[in-house]
């Protein structure tokens, strides 16, 4: 799984059918300190995240471990929104 | 997924009879603020996506066997949507 | 999946059953332009191709399905011959 900060939307009309319905996100990798890695996907967002949130999300066949995205094509999906980051015993981030 | 644009197209008439029928695309990834990376690879297209269009990606056998309906396709990427507008805020 | 030109090939006597029968061939990745692109790999040829020809290969875990038997350790697999490419942009 990846830390990521969700920094936009996308809108598309003209997609697989099993995608109807999806909210998707684009999500640009962060470490642990909250710097970016230069690295973006777009991910199906499964928790209701919105612009600007610190979440975790997870690549791969993985990404269709979730009830929303079981039976969809999905090769990244947001799993969790993050409330806080601590790092040997120290907070890193807060919400 | 990724997002990429359309740049080309191949045509091949001797492949894998799991891509029998398919059109097979040339896309370059993009940023998220949709300028061009200069990396390109093919993807399977599944949304009648044409040259010039920006797509998004999905790039997992997975997904591509739920949008091919296929079993086990020896496909990884493949386009699954015709991107309308990307929405940035910084 | 990626665009490659077939530069080579191996030969292996010793080789995990699921590869019997197929070719290994070693291939260069090309950008959309034909312009070198990484270094080379070596692929399974699932279509028969030829030294020079212009191919397209899958990679990771998807090219284990290429192949009849799909429970292989194949990572690189040809799974189609170029005859053009068109590009514009």
């Amino acid at each position: 799984m990846n830390l990521g900060r969700v920094v936009g939307t996308v809108v598309s009309t003209r997609k697989d059918e099993k995608l109807v319905g999806t909210k998707l996100l684009v999500v640009r990798q962060i470490d642990p300190e909250g710097n970016e890695t230069g690295t973006f996907v777009v991910a199906v967002d499964a928790v209701g995240a919105g612009t600007g949130e610190v979440v975790l999300y997870a690549s791969g066949s993985s990404a269709r471990q979730t009830t929303l995205t079981a039976d969809r094509p999905a090769d990244a999906v947001i799993m969790a929104i993050v409330d806080s980051i601590e790092i040997g015993g120290e907070a890193i981030y807060t919400k | 997924m990724f997002i990429a644009r359309v740049i080309g197209e191949v045509v091949s008439t001797i492949k894998h009879p799991a891509l029998t029928g398919r059109k097979l695309l040339v896309v370059e990834k993009l940023t998220e603020r949709g300028k061009p990376t200069g990396n390109s690879q093919l993807a399977v297209d599944s949304v009648s996506a044409g040259e010039g269009d920006t797509v998004l990606v999905m790039d997992e056998g997975s997904s591509a066997a739920l949008v091919t309906k296929m079993d086990n396709p020896p496909i990884r990427t493949i386009i699954v949507g015709v991107i309308d507008s990307i929405d940035i805020e910084d | 999946m990626h665009l490659c030109r077939v530069i080579g090939a191996v030969w292996a006597t010793v080789k995990v059953d699921t590869l019997t029968g197929y070719r290994l061939l070693v291939v260069q990745p090309l950008s959309h332009d034909l312009k070198e692109s990484g270094s080379p790999v070596v692929a399974v040829d699932t279509v028969s191709a030829a030294p020079g020809q212009l191919v397209y290969i899958v990679k990771s875990r998807e090219a284990s399905k290429a192949l009849e038997e799909p429970f292989n350790p194949v990572d690189a697999a040809i799974v189609g011959i170029v005859d053009e490419v068109r590009t514009s942009i």
